[in-house]
């Protein structure tokens, strides 16, 4: 399949308050193919927003290259075709969202590209259907859960149809069930849709059913691979001061403490299966 | 506590008057100013009076609701109302004191009273039928033409809804910084007026400090979600012109040409 981004040797170096040189991303190579759904880990300050930002050429790179679709972040001339095809929803639901209206700010984005009026109107239908928000489309966005909200600013993007919906840590600010609103439905947009994710979070727990795992440290990419390989190399991940996921957890202290369980066991029920299986 | 404040006055209920266009109220608003300031006798305020309440009927608008809005300018009114009663000279019916009540003052007061009444009340009535939104685009049509000579109509029109898009966000954040800065002993409430001033300061700075980080984050969403000024935009929701809109701009127009016949 084709490469929808194609990150290399992407350097950043930007100067810090203190006027001191400070190189956020060191020489990163990525390519991601349409259709996959890939989830970056990382520490705060690990350099994962940073990467997310050139995606969207909100940053252009100090050195290397990025491509999205073939085309080129460092040239102007490409920068809205860019960000229409590679979409991204930020941290604060608060603060992306423009109208005050829902569907008046779905609309925002397809009007930026001028799209005819009729045109707009299907589009926003749709991308409210598409998050299940179509009841709401007429409430003031401040009377709106933060799950709902990060909903209406994920249809504000698919309303523009990209390809990629690049995610900046989309449910760092959400309780639990707007988290699991939110992830239900960019699993969905993947699966149903075949839209690219990228999603980028410091919850371990949301990367287990990605197709793949990357882990960032101070700006390099540390870890690659399916989340099972990844989670396994628990102590490797320990020792950068991240977590795995809990029921991870859990299976490498039943293996530590001698008992028969496989140790890339990354959801409930599979440890449920494997615990039913011992006694 | 502070997110029971509504700006603006809207009332929303469907009528054929917040139907409108409004860029059509905006006009029939002007027009409808310009009538009431050209009123020489009470013969003319007879139509605007009329004109009024059949708007009024017509847009299901609650009366009370509308005199409820009076109340914040009853001073104004009252004020207005006791200075040309006194400072007009003529025929003198009544002395208090050093002042003189002349029988042209006491025609003046009622004559200005009942304007003042009837703009406060055909203003509102703006505000009232038309929601904020609406009201932005109504003025970033009209200011359309202007564009050609430099007047950033797209620009103020987006300024004013990312303002009214972000007043209850930053309500509720005024909220929760004053009840955080009372948990740790602010006191906001007593004192004399520069205490009470003083005191505001531990409460605007964060705000303020956050507004700014908002307006930063807001850009770059704005950015990313290829926004690039007025040009080339379209909207979802064209402003279009029915038969109602020129219903209204008639009967308004014909409210002009009423009073200033009536003048000669």
């Amino acid at each position: 399949m084709e490469n929808i981004i194609e990150i290399k040797d992407l350097v950043y170096v930007y100067k810090s308050e203190e006027n001191e040189k400070v190189t956020a991303l060191k020489k990163i190579s990525l390519s991601i193919r349409q259709g996959e759904f890939v989830v970056v880990i990382g520490h705060n300050g690990s350099g994962k927003s940073t990467m997310a930002k050139h995606i969207n050429a909100l940053l252009l790179p100090s050195g290397g290259k990025v491509y999205v679709s073939g085309l080129d972040t460092a040239d102007e001339k490409n920068v809205w075709d860019i960000r229409q095809t590679a979409g991204m929803v930020f941290q604060n639901p608060d603060n992306q969202i423009v109208a005050t209206v829902v569907e008046e700010d779905i609309a925002f984005g397809p009007e930026n590209l001028g799209i005819p009026p009729k045109e707009i109107r299907i589009r926003v239908d749709e991308a409210l259907r598409s998050v299940g928000m179509t009841e709401h489309r007429k409430k003031g966005p401040h009377l709106l859960s933060g799950g709902q909200k990060q909903r209406i600013a994920i249809a504000g993007i698919i309303a523009m149809r990209p390809k990629c919906i690049i995610l900046d840590e989309p449910t760092a600010m959400l309780d639990p069930s707007g988290r699991r609103e939110v992830m239900d439905t960019i699993q969905r947009l993947n699966r149903e849709e075949g839209i690219t994710i990228v999603h980028i979070t410091h919850f371990m727990d949301e990367a287990v059913n990605a197709d793949r795992v990357i882990v960032m440290e101070n700006g390099n990419i540390v870890l690659e691979g399916k989340p099972r390989e990844v989670f396994t190399q628990v102590d490797t991940l320990k020792k950068l001061g991240l977590d795995v996921p809990q029921v991870t957890e859990l299976a490498h202290q039943l293996i530590k403490s001698g008992l028969n369980v496989p140790g890339d066991i990354l959801t409930v029920d599979e440890m449920v299966i494997h615990l039913c299986q011992l006694l | 506590m502070l997110r029971d404040i509504t700006i603006g006055q809207y009332y929303p209920v469907d009528s054929i008057i917040h139907r409108l266009d409004p860029r059509v109220k905006i006009v029939a608003t002007f027009v409808y100013i310009t009538a009431l300031f050209l009123v020489k006798n009470f013969v003319a305020y007879g139509y605007v009076l009329l004109f009024l309440t059949v708007s009024v009927l017509l847009s299901k608008v609650p009366f009370p609701f509308m005199v409820r809005g009076l109340k914040p300018l009853f001073l104004i009114i009252i004020l207005t109302f006791g200075i040309n009663i006194f400072m007009t000279k003529g025929e003198i019916i009544y002395q208090l004191g050093p002042l003189d009540v002349t029988k042209e003052g006491v025609i003046q007061a009622v004559f200005m009273g009942i304007r003042l009444i009837l703009l406060i009340i055909g203003t509102s009535m703006l505000t009232l039928t038309t929601s904020p939104i609406q009201l932005t685009d109504g003025i970033e049509k009209l200011l359309d033409p202007l564009k050609r000579f430099g007047v950033p109509a797209h620009e103020l029109a987006m300024m004013m809804t990312i303002a009214l898009r972000f007043i209850p966000t930053l309500l509720e954040e005024t909220d929760k910084i004053m009840k955080a800065q009372m948990a740790r002993g602010a006191d906001f409430e007593s004192g004399n007026i520069i205490n009470r001033a003083k005191s505001l300061v531990p409460l605007l700075v964060p705000l303020f400090i956050s507004a700014f980080r908002r307006a930063d984050e807001l850009a770059m969403a704005m950015e990313a979600r290829c926004y690039r000024g007025g040009e080339n935009r379209t909207r979802m929701k064209e402003l279009s012109f029915h038969g109602r809109d020129m219903a209204a701009f008639l009967l308004v127009t014909v409210l002009l040409v009423a009073v200033v016949i009536d003048r000669f």
